[in-house]
């Protein structure tokens, strides 16, 4: 098994999963391409622990971390669309470049 | 021990030091002078408002106490040096330690500090007593009285060091007690500003004396140490570099030039007349101004050898002493100003000390000094006298005929004129006579056996002489001869007050101080008849000389001492008259004349200057104005040198040094403004401000990176992790 | 270096004291205001008394090890440990903290600044004082940071909120200045952690590798980045242009504490850190740091002669006096950096006496442009005195403390260490001392045209304008008395501070830039 695909693999996904979230406007695409980089690092996660799985031993941690991800990441999402639907209602747009709310 | 015997002592190989610790109770124990006017300082400061005579009386116990000390020290180092010849006493102890070096603080008691004691305690008695009257009903009356203190315990402080750090301490304390008194008014500018200039002057001096004094800390014989015994003995020993005492003294030589007011660096001198008059004769005449003097004597082996003063003809110090005593004597001439008179002649005298130093006559240097004192404090603090009477200082405007009210000040002010002139058998005409045989320029004529032969520097001494004695004559005739020429309008003194009926003599405070200072005028010069002097017994000549002269110590370098002469000392003494006969020709003769004949008070003839004569009628001429003669006395020699040549000199003083000295203080200001603008507010804050706008790439500018919007928080976020990664990268690829 | 570690509470008291004030503040309700004042107060004279009792049970004779010392595991992961400890290098700089805090909490008993809030002003000052104590105790480079940057915050926030008009400008150039430093710190903090063998933090074993084992080239690197990071906290040419808006735009308390013990952050740093544990590239970088030094000392004193606002020309003047502490540390001789040792106290006691003054004046005049301001001495007598004390002392006159912070600098330039160049250093030494002039020049300027003359026609008869006030006399009290003090008696500092630069020298020594042999030195005339 040849870790550098995975990694590439990840990098790729994480390198999209950036793009996503500076460029696009949309807040759902948004939250998607945050998926997609909590995805890439999964993957890593994954990659690593099966590297360290051989014969003699078995090495979980990353695969338990990787569920943990999964898990936060579901929980982040659906924050994350309570705050664009809450973002609809009061602004009749989920356009991110509107919103400066948080200007200091 | 008789003079012959120093002599030979000076020229074998000293042996050890000549530095004992254990001596006289009074020798030992002289830190206490000092201490006296510093602890009096603090108390006047704390509490002097409340004592009864406001603080004065507490100024005038521990001044008068110091002197009394001074004098038991006086009289000890007498009999110690009687004992067992001139062993300079050293007491000292560690003051600091820092990375393996130490440093000391302590006294060196010798012939040169205890005459420096003696002639600051007494001359700041006198001084302290005559302030009591002359800024009596001053608002600042305790103020001044804790400075005068302060003054006095600095330079006390100053002339016992035994290190040099130390000196630069009370060098710096009398600059700073110098800046409060001469700013004393400080509600008018012209008073502030002098005081500024006087101090920023002094600091420019003290940038030379900060590298001379650290020179000299790692030159001497490699040692570390600020001592002056050590560093004196490793010179003369011959264990330092020429290289290094070139440096050191040329450096310390700045500082002299603007302490003791040497050409150039001189013009803050006069300008300092702004202050009281009791701190000009104390200050500005007869002590902090001879702190360079006192330095050069002191650091003597730094100076003769590093400006190679034995068996030469020409060198720095000499020169600019001589350039000094001449230019400072011509602007004499044009001055309106009673005090600055005695400005410029102070200059010119500091010349003659500094002048005497760079041909290698010591002892006549320190006993300029000590003369000079007395003569000057008496001059500066009659004019002080007098001034308090008409609430002025222009000798044109408001004096003139003043002998008939003041006739006590009068005559102790011909005194002090006539010491000042080096007239026989006054205070200044031994000392002046000694300068000048020091020069050892007189060998043309028969060897004196100098340091080497200076004739240039013989013959700019001979001619302030004649200087001096002129401009005394004339400062006199338009103070004190004449009609009175003030009184008619409102003139005001520099407290304020307005003249009121006819000027009157001042009251015991004043005049005592007057009578001891002319006293001492008189008699000062006897302390050091010269060598093979025929009218006295020899045990009577050189005496001050060997009492403060090193001679034989292990400190000072070999200097050999130039044979008095006849001669020279009546060719010197008929300059000098010439000047002041040629002097009180014009005045005494001519313009008392014509204001006889106008029934004014003149003070000058209307005809004398400016206006110039055609040649008509010459045969006529000729003999109606007697050949000539009296023109030429007036309108080449007299009007020459009152006119172009002082009047040039005083252009270059106020136009040159002064406007470069303006100039050099605006370009700073500007040029530091420029820096600021341009440098500070365009370049550096525009490339900071510009690092900024570079670095946030994605198009906001610095400012506006707190947009508020997410993707830009986001947008950072990742490129900070994208730094720290590559960080990362770098350390574990290293 | 060898260790004492007898009274192991004591320093972590002293450190925690003033957060556990801060603590109590918080459970006060903010309106009752009297209340925060007196705990504030007390709290820092605590702190104070901690220090006094530092001070008088401190070892002299061992002034060279770390006393009181602690080592614990504190974040085992990476290696961090709660190393402290006080030497005599770090000796004076605490008690100089720990003296200025009570005196702000005085001054501050009826100058709360606008807009008011004495609850939240005092917590920052408080955490200020132990962000600043911390920094001076820590003996681990993590913990040396998180101290180091805990200063930042509260001051940050003192300009941005109690500021004058401009302070949200100041208080983020200042942040981002500061904080752009220690990034790059912190990385050469991280640099040496890995890059030397020992995979430590503790200040102390990293002094004895002293950088053995690093390649010469990376060496300058990571003394490079801390260069950056003290550097600007210093603030050294051509870093320093926060410092003059951070003064002017802070209150009164916050540009005295900026002044009298911020500023010396940096240069702690550099004689704690950089220079004992990187001494091969200490010497390399030491011409280029004085070369910045003398720069700051002329660029400084050019600086204070174009200003026209009081406050702004003394910020200006710290860049002076900070490049002659800098000139001090840049010859890398013991003798130098005991005079940079000096000269930070003695700046602490004089630049915030004359913030403190600037303050003062700011309260009577309601401005601060010197063209307006004028006859001082006749309307405040005493307030005119003290400024023109306080002038002498800055400019370096000799008996007052300044001096032996600029004179000895001066002297060591003139003999740097073994392997810097005497050629250049004597010309740094004749710069430096060319700027005593200008020093004198603009000090004396602006005590001319504040306090001489008559008093303008605006002020003339301004009711507000009185003396000296009595919280104001006993919150500058000490700090005329220190000026005294240490000007008359240096040894004072001198020998607490001399066994501990020796023994921090000591690797530097070895490393080849030794200070010259005494014996050979050349008297090669300059």
């Amino acid at each position: 098994m040849l870790l550098n695909q995975f990694l590439l693999l990840s990098a790729v996904l994480f390198c999209i999963g950036v793009y996503g979230v500076l460029a696009r406007k949309n807040g759902v695409l948004v939250l998607m391409s945050i998926e997609l980089i909590l995805n890439a690092v999964n993957i890593n996660l994954v990659a690593f622990a099966a590297l360290n799985t051989d014969a003699l031993n078995t090495d979980v941690s990353g695969d338990v971390f990787a569920l943990f991800t999964i898990a936060v990441a579901a929980a982040e999402v659906g924050i994350g669309l309570a705050i664009v639907l809450l973002i609809y209602r009061n602004r009749r747009s989920i356009d991110l470049s509107e919103i400066d709310l948080m200007k200091g | 021990m008789s003079f012959l015997v120093a002599l030979a002592e000076s020229d074998s190989v000293p042996t050890g030091s000549t530095v004992t610790d254990s001596a006289n109770w009074f020798l030992e124990y002289a830190w206490l002078v000092p201490l006296l006017p510093a602890l009096s300082f603090v108390g006047i400061l704390f509490f002097g408002k409340r004592m009864r005579y406001k603080g004065a009386e507490l100024g005038i116990a521990a001044v008068a106490l110091s002197f009394l000390l001074a004098v038991c020290a006086g009289f000890a180092w007498l009999a110690h040096h009687d004992d067992g010849g001139y062993v300079a006493v050293q007491k000292s102890t560690q003051w600091l330690q820092s990375g393996s070096v130490e440093f000391g603080a302590g006294i060196l008691v010798d012939g040169l500090s205890v005459m420096m004691l003696l002639v600051v305690t007494i001359v700041s008695l006198l001084v302290h007593v005559y302030s009591t009257d002359y800024v009596g009903d001053d608002k600042r009356y305790t103020h001044f009285f804790a400075f005068l203190s302060l003054f006095t315990a600095a330079m006390l402080f100053f002339v016992l060091s035994d290190n040099i750090l130390q000196m630069l301490v009370g060098w710096e304390l009398v600059g700073v007690c110098s800046f409060v008194l001469i700013g004393h008014w400080w509600e008018e500018k012209p008073n502030s500003d002098a005081a500024l200039k006087a101090f920023l002057t002094n600091r420019v001096g003290d940038v030379g004396l900060i590298i001379g004094t650290i020179a000299l800390f790692f030159a001497a014989g490699g040692g570390r140490t600020f001592d002056t015994v050590k560093i004196n003995e490793a010179i003369v020993g011959g264990d330092v570099s020429q290289a290094a005492l070139v440096v050191a003294s040329v450096c310390l030589m700045a500082a002299v030039m603007s302490k003791s007011g040497q050409f150039i660096l001189h013009t803050w001198l006069p300008d300092a007349m702004a202050g009281p008059t009791p701190v000009s004769a104390l200050i500005h005449a007869a002590t902090m101004v001879v702190a360079g003097v006192f330095m050069i004597a002191r650091l003597y082996p730094v100076f003769f050898e590093g400006m190679q003063i034995g068996g030469s003809s020409i060198n720095l110090m000499a020169t600019i002493g001589a350039i000094t005593l001449v230019f400072g004597g011509l602007l004499a001439f044009v001055q309106d100003d009673i005090k600055k008179v005695l400005a410029y002649s102070t200059v010119s005298q500091l010349g003659y000390m500094v002048m005497a130093l760079g041909v290698g006559a010591w002892t006549a240097a320190v006993f300029h000094l000590f003369t000079h004192a007395f003569f000057k404090a008496n001059l500066f603090l009659g004019s002080g006298s007098v001034a308090h009477a008409v609430h002025s200082f222009d000798m044109k405007k408001d004096m003139g005929g003043m002998r008939k009210f003041m006739p006590k000040t009068y005559v102790t002010f011909i005194i002090g004129s006539l010491a000042l002139a080096g007239l026989f058998p006054l205070a200044g005409f031994w000392s002046k006579d000694e300068i000048l045989v020091g020069t050892g320029g007189w060998g043309l004529f028969g060897d004196t056996g100098g340091n080497g032969a200076y004739t240039f520097h013989l013959l700019m001494g001979m001619f302030g002489a004649a200087l001096t004695a002129a401009y005394m004559t004339r400062c006199v005739y338009l103070t004190f001869h004449g009609e009175y020429r003030g009184g008619h309008d409102h003139a005001h003194d520099e407290h304020g007050h307005e003249a009121h009926g006819d000027p009157h003599e001042s009251g015991p405070r004043i005049l005592v101080p007057l009578y001891i200072l002319s006293g001492l005028a008189i008699v000062a010069g006897f302390a050091n008849l010269p060598g093979g002097f025929q009218l006295v017994p020899d045990s009577w000549t050189e005496r001050f000389g060997h009492y403060v002269e090193p001679v034989g110590s292990s400190y000072f370098p070999k200097i050999a001492h130039a044979t008095p002469s006849w001669s020279l000392a009546v060719v010197a003494s008929v300059v000098a008259l010439g000047g002041a006969v040629v002097a009180a020709y014009y005045y005494f003769v001519k313009v008392d004349r014509l204001s006889k004949e106008t029934e004014a008070s003149l003070t000058g003839l209307p005809d004398g200057l400016s206006k110039s004569n055609r040649l008509a009628g010459a045969g006529h001429r000729v003999l109606v104005n007697k050949y000539y003669l009296d023109h030429f006395y007036e309108r080449v020699i007299v009007a020459f040198t009152k006119g172009p040549l002082a009047r040039a000199a005083y252009w270059v003083n106020q136009n040159v040094i002064d406007r470069t000295v303006d100039k050099a203080g605006e370009t700073a200001v500007l040029a530091g403004r420029h820096v600021y603008d341009i440098v500070d507010q365009s370049v550096i804050d525009g490339f900071v401000d510009g690092s900024g706008r570079v670095s946030d790439a994605t198009g906001e500018e610095l400012r506006h990176i707190n947009s508020g919007k997410v993707q830009n928080y986001a947008a950072i976020l990742f490129a900070m992790a994208a730094v720290l990664a590559g960080a990362f990268l770098i350390i574990f690829a290293l | 270096m060898d260790t004492i570690a007898d009274n192991n509470w004591l320093l972590t008291v002293l450190v925690f004291a003033p957060l556990a004030g801060a603590l109590v503040m918080a459970l006060i309700p903010q309106h009752d205001e009297q209340s925060h004042k007196q705990v504030a107060l007390l709290t820092s004279l605590v702190t104070l008394g901690l220090a006094a009792f530092l001070l008088i049970d401190f070892d002299y004779g061992s002034a060279g090890s770390l006393q009181y010392f602690v080592d614990t595991e504190w974040i085992e992961v990476i290696g961090a440990g709660y190393t402290i400890g006080v030497d005599g290098m770090s000796l004076p700089l605490i008690a100089l903290t720990a003296l200025i805090m009570p005196l702000v909490f005085v001054y501050s008993w009826n100058h709360i600044p606008e807009p008011g809030n004495a609850k939240a002003f005092l917590i920052l000052s408080l955490i200020l004082e132990t962000g600043m104590i911390g920094t001076f105790v820590a003996q681990d480079l993590v913990l040396f940071f998180v101290f180091f940057e805990v200063v930042l915050l509260p001051m940050f926030f003192m300009i941005a909120v109690w500021g004058g008009e401009n302070r949200r400008y100041a208080s983020l150039k200042f942040f981002l200045f500061t904080l752009f430093g220690s990034a790059l710190m912190l990385l050469s903090f991280l640099a040496l952690f890995f890059l030397t063998e020992a995979e430590t933090f503790n200040m102390l074993e990293l002094t004895e590798i002293a950088g053995a084992g690093i390649p010469r080239g990376t060496q300058l690197l990571v003394f490079g980045g801390m260069f950056l990071g003290f550097g600007v906290k210093v603030p050294m040419f051509p870093f320093h242009t926060w410092l003059p808006d951070a003064h002017t735009e802070a209150p009164t308390q916050g540009s005295v504490i900026l002044a009298a013990v911020l500023l010396k952050l940096g240069t702690y740093g550099f004689i704690r850190i950089a220079i004992p544990m990187l001494p091969e590239a200490a010497e390399a970088w030491a011409p280029w740091i004085g070369l910045l030094a003398v720069i700051g000392i002329i660029y400084g004193a050019l600086g204070c002669l174009a200003q026209t606002d009081m406050k702004r020309l003394i910020a200006f003047s710290s860049v002076a006096h900070m490049g002659f502490v800098m000139l001090g540390i840049a010859t890398l001789t013991d003798f130098g950096i005991n005079a940079a040792i000096f000269g930070m106290v003695a700046h602490g006691l004089i630049t915030g006496m004359l913030f403190f003054i600037a303050g003062s004046v700011k309260e009577r005049y309601h401005t601060l442009e010197i063209k307006r301001l004028g006859g001082m001495l006749a309307q405040a007598p005493r307030l005119g005195w003290i400024l023109g004390f306080v002038s002498m002392a800055s400019l370096g006159l000799p008996g007052l403390a300044g001096f032996w912070g600029e004179f000895p600098a001066i002297l060591a330039a003139y003999n740097p260490a073994g392997g810097l160049s005497e050629e250049v250093f004597r010309a740094y030494m004749v710069v430096a001392a060319i700027g005593t002039v200008l020093a004198a020049g603009y000090l004396l300027w602006l005590l001319q045209r504040t306090a001489m003359g008559e008093p303008p026609a605006e002020f003339a008869d301004d009711p507000n304008i009185v003396d000296v006030s009595t919280t104001e006399w006993i919150a500058w009290a000490p700090l005329l008395l220190g000026i005294v003090l240490f000007g008359v008696a240096p040894g004072l500092i001198f020998e607490v501070t001399d066994p501990a630069v020796g023994e921090s020298l000591h690797k530097c020594l070895e490393a080849g830039c030794q200070a010259a042999d005494l014996a050979a030195s050349s008297v090669g005339g300059g």
